[in-house]
C-alpha cells in the first residue's frame, strides 16, 4: 500500500495521467476512508466551531456594559460595582504591563538556557537541565503564588529593594513606596512561569539549525560566540520569535499566581512597584459575588477584551513571523 | 447464563421496588446554592438532616452570593443564600415572590500588624472608615494615640488590605463603615464588591490575612471565625453604647437581638444589624440569608423544604457554636417561625398551624 503510494506520487514515476488515475482510484476504493475521512473533519471543524461558541457568548453576556459604557470602557479607571460604573483601563494596563515585564526578564534568560544547552554545554548536562528547565512547567500556578507570597516578596522588599533603591528610586519605574505586591512581583513569577516555554521551544529551534550553517561560520573565521551571534540565532529568528509569542500568550491569561501577588487594585500606575490588577484576575476574583447584572455583564466585557488582547498579539505574531521568515528557514512553522 | 443474570437483576429490582414502598416515600431532593461564609454550617445540616430523615437530600453548592441570587431569580435551584440581601430591584425581578430568612450570624474584625506593638487597639468607626478612605495614614495619627493612651504607636505607614474578590465579609464591613461615616456612605457605600480608595487586595480571608502578616504596618479586615479558628489577634470596636467590644459570637448574637428588639413582626428580615444598640453587641454583624419563595408551586417539595428550614433554625443552631458560627437569637426564631407557617402553595399554607417540627 505505501509501495503504491509512494510510487503513485512520484512524478518520475510514469506518465503525469496515469499516477492521478491510480491516485484517484486510491482515494476513492475504501469506504473506511471515507468514514474515517468525515469523523476527521468533523472533528477538525469542531475546534473553530467551539472558539466561535466563545467568542458569541462573550459577546453576547457582554452586550449590556458595552451599549451602557461605549469605547469608554476601554479608557476609564473607574471600578465601582456600588455605582455600577464599570472602566477597564487598569485592568487591560496592568495585563499588559505585567506580561511585558515578564517577557523583558524571561527572553533574555530563556535564550541564554537555549544557547548553552545546544552550543556550550557538554554532552552530559544537556538533558538534565533541559528536563529540569522543562519541569518548571509542570509547577502548578498556585504554588507558584503562595511562593511568591512567601519567598519572593519578602525577599524583594526586604532585601532587594533596600539595597537597590539607592540606584534605581531616580528611575520613574520604581517611584512610590514599596510594600510588597506590585506589578514587579506579578511580573518576576510570570516571568518564571514563562521561561520553561521560551527556553523549550527555542532550544528545538536551535537544534532544527542545520549543522552545515554552525561549520560555515567557523569556517569563516568567527568565534563560537559570534556564530552564535551572527549566524545562528538569526537563522532562527522566526521560530524564537514563536516561543516568545507562546509565552506571551501564557502570560497574558495567567490568573491564580498573579492574582496572588500583584496587589490587585483597579489603578494605573508607571512603578513596577505599586499595586496594579490584570483582566484574568479580575474576573477570577469577582466573577462569583457579581450581584448586579451590570457588574457581570462588565466582566463579560472584560473577558471578551482579553480575548481581543490575545488575538491581537497572535495575529501581530504571525506577521512578525512572516516578515521576519524570508530569509530564514528554521522554525517558520513554529507558530 | 443469560436468562440467569435476568433473573437476578429482576429480584433485584423487586426487593428494590418493595424496599421503597416499606419506607413509603420516595427521596425528596432539595437544590440551593449561594453564599460561601455559612457553607461549612449548611453543609453540617444537611449531613444531620439525612441521617434524621434518609428520604430527604439537600444538595447545596457554595457558588456565592450574587450566583444564589442569580439561580435563585432564574428559579434554578429550590432555594438561594446569600449574605448580602437581594435589593429592591432584584426583588422586583422575582415579582416579590421571596422571603429572606436568618440562619446564622457573621461579624468581621479589623486585624494588624504593627512591629513593636502587642496591645490590642481600640478603634471607633470613625477612625476604621478613615483609615480605609485614605485620610489616616500613619499608625501614630492624633485620631489613633487618642484612642490608645499608653501604647506607643510607630511614625509608620499603615497599608491597608481589603479583600478583591466579591464577598459578604466585605458587604458587612462597609455596611457598617456606611452606617458610621457619611463620607464613606457617599464616597464608596456598601458591596460585596466597591470602589476601594486605597489599599491592596487580597483573595479570601486567607489572602488578606496574609497581606497583614506579612506586611509591617497592614491593617485589614477579616471574619471573625476565620480569626478565631487560625489564633489572629484583632482590635476592639467601639460600639453605639460607646462601649469597646471586643469580638466573639455572643457579643455577635447580641448585635442581632439589639437590632430585633423593636422589629416589626412583618419584618421581611432584610435588615441591617450592623452598629446595633445595646451594651454587649459587637457592631460589625449580619445575618446571612437563605431565600425561599414565598409562593410555591409543589407541595410535596415545599412542605419538604420548610421542615428541612424549621429544622436547622431550631435543632441546627446548636451546630452553630462548634463551627464557630454565632447562633441566632431566640425572638429571630420566633419571627421566622410566623414567617414559615405563611409561605404557601396555591394559596395553602404549607406547614399546619400548630407545626412544631417533626
Amino acid at each position: 500500500m505505501t509501495d503504491v503510494a509512494a510510487t503513485a506520487l512520484e512524478p518520475e514515476a510514469g506518465p503525469r495521467l496515469t499516477a492521478e488515475e491510480r491516485w484517484r482510484a486510491l482515494r476513492t476504493v475504501s469506504r473506511g476512508d471515507v468514514i474515517y475521512r468525515s469523523v476527521l473533519t468533523i472533528l477538525a471543524l469542531l475546534l473553530p466551531l467551539l472558539l466561535v461558541l466563545i467568542a458569541a457568548e462573550l459577546v453576547v453576556n457582554a452586550m449590556p456594559a458595552l451599549s451602557k459604557f461605549g469605547l469608554g470602557f476601554l479608557t476609564r479607571s473607574t471600578w465601582d460595582p456600588v455605582q455600577g460604573e464599570f472602566g477597564a483601563l487598569p485592568l487591560i494596563f496592568g495585563t499588559l504591563y505585567s506580561s511585558l515585564v515578564a517577557l523583558v526578564i524571561a527572553v533574555p534568560l530563556a535564550l541564554a538556557c537555549a544557547v548553552f544547552l545546544t552550543e556550550f554545554a557538554p554532552r552530559w548536562l544537556r538533558t538534565p537541565v533541559g528536563t529540569l528547565i522543562e519541569l518548571l512547567a509542570a509547577v502548578p500556578s498556585v504554588i507558584y503564588g503562595l511562593w511568591g507570597i512567601f519567598v519572593l516578596i519578602p525577599l524583594l522588599r526586604d532585601h532587594l529593594w533596600p539595597v537597590a533603591r539607592h540606584v534605581l528610586r531616580w528611575i520613574p519605574v520604581f517611584g512610590g513606596v514599596f510594600y510588597g505586591p506590585s506589578v514587579l512581583a506579578a511580573g518576576v513569577i510570570l516571568s518564571i512561569m514563562i521561561l520553561p516555554y521560551i527556553a523549550a521551544v527555542s532550544r528545538e529551534v536551535l537544534l532544527a539549525v542545520p549543522p552545515s550553517q554552525r561549520e560555515a561560520g567557523l569556517a569563516l573565521g568567527g568565534t563560537r560566540w559570534e556564530t552564535v551571534w551572527r549566524v545562528i540565532l538569526p537563522y532562527g529568528r522566526a521560530g524564537i520569535i514563536g516561543a516568545v509569542i507562546l509565552g506571551l500568550g501564557r502570560a497574558l491569561g495567567e490568573t491564580m499566581a498573579v492574582t496572588m501577588v500583584i496587589g490587585n487594585r483597579h489603578e494605573v500606575s508607571a512603578s513596577l512597584l505599586q499595586p496594579g490588577y490584570t483582566i484574568a484576575a479580575a474576573i477570577a476574583n469577582e466573577f462569583a459575588e457579581a450581584v448586579s447584572d451590570v457588574h457581570l455583564s462588565a466582566l463579560f466585557l472584560a473577558g471578551a477584551v482579553l480575548f481581543l488582547i490575545t488575538i491581537v498579539v497572535n495575529a501581530l505574531a504571525r506577521v512578525l513571523v512572516w516578515r521576519v521568515a524570508r530569509g530564514s528557514a528554521v522554525g517558520s512553522t513554529a507558530v | 447464563m443469560h436468562s440467569r443474570i435476568i433473573g437476578l437483576l429482576a429480584v433485584a429490582a423487586g426487593t428494590a421496588v418493595l424496599a421503597g414502598r416499606a419506607s413509603g416515600q420516595e427521596t425528596m431532593r432539595l437544590n440551593g446554592a449561594g453564599a460561601t461564609f455559612p457553607q461549612p454550617i449548611y453543609m453540617k445540616w444537611v449531613l444531620e438532616y439525612h441521617n434524621l430523615h434518609p428520604n430527604v437530600e439537600v444538595n447545596y453548592q457554595g457558588i456565592g452570593s450574587g450566583g444564589g441570587i442569580r439561580q435563585f431569580t432564574d428559579h434554578t435551584v429550590d432555594f438561594g443564600a446569600s449574605d448580602g440581601p437581594m435589593t429592591d430591584a432584584q426583588i422586583q425581578a422575582v415579582n416579590g415572590n421571596v422571603y429572606h430568612l436568618p440562619t446564622v450570624l457573621g461579624s468581621v474584625v479589623p486585624t494588624y500588624n504593627i512591629p513593636g506593638v502587642t496591645a490590642q487597639l481600640k478603634f471607633t468607626g470613625d477612625v476604621l472608615a478613615g483609615i480605609w478612605l485614605g485620610q489616616i495614614t500613619k499608625w501614630n495619627d492624633s485620631r489613633l494615640t487618642a484612642l490608645n493612651p499608653g501604647v506607643s504607636l510607630p511614625d509608620q505607614d499603615i497599608v491597608v488590605a481589603h479583600r478583591s474578590d466579591g464577598s459578604g465579609t466585605t458587604y458587612i464591613f462597609t455596611d457598617y463603615l456606611s452606617k458610621v461615616s457619611s463620607d464613606w456612605a457617599q464616597r464608596v457605600g456598601k458591596g460585596t464588591a466597591v470602589n476601594w480608595p486605597v489599599g491592596l487586595g487580597g483573595q479570601g480571608n486567607p489572602g488578606v490575612a496574609n497581606i497583614v502578616k506579612q506586611t509591617p504596618g497592614a491593617i485589614g479586615y477579616v471574619e471573625l471565625i476565620y480569626a478565631i479558628q487560625n489564633q489572629i489577634g484583632y482590635g476592639l470596636v467601639q460600639n453605639a453604647a460607646g462601649r469597646y467590644v471586643q469580638a466573639s459570637l455572643a457579643a455577635t448574637t447580641n448585635a442581632a437581638a439589639g437590632a430585633v428588639a423593636h422589629l416589626d413582626p412583618n419584618t421581611d428580615f432584610r435588615i441591617s444589624i450592623t452598629n446595633a444598640e445595646g451594651a454587649d453587641v459587637y457592631p460589625i454583624a449580619s445575618f446571612t440569608w437563605l431565600l425561599v419563595p414565598k409562593e410555591m408551586t409543589d407541595m410535596t417539595k415545599a412542605r419538604a423544604l420548610l421542615e428541612f428550614v424549621w429544622w436547622a433554625v431550631h435543632d441546627g443552631e446548636r451546630y452553630t457554636t462548634d463551627l464557630s458560627y454565632a447562633p441566632l437569637p431566640p425572638r429571630v426564631v420566633q419571627l421566622e417561625e410566623q414567617r414559615l407557617k405563611s409561605i404557601t402553595v396555591n394559596g395553602q399554607a404549607v406547614l399546619p398551624r400548630d407545626y412544631r417540627g417533626r
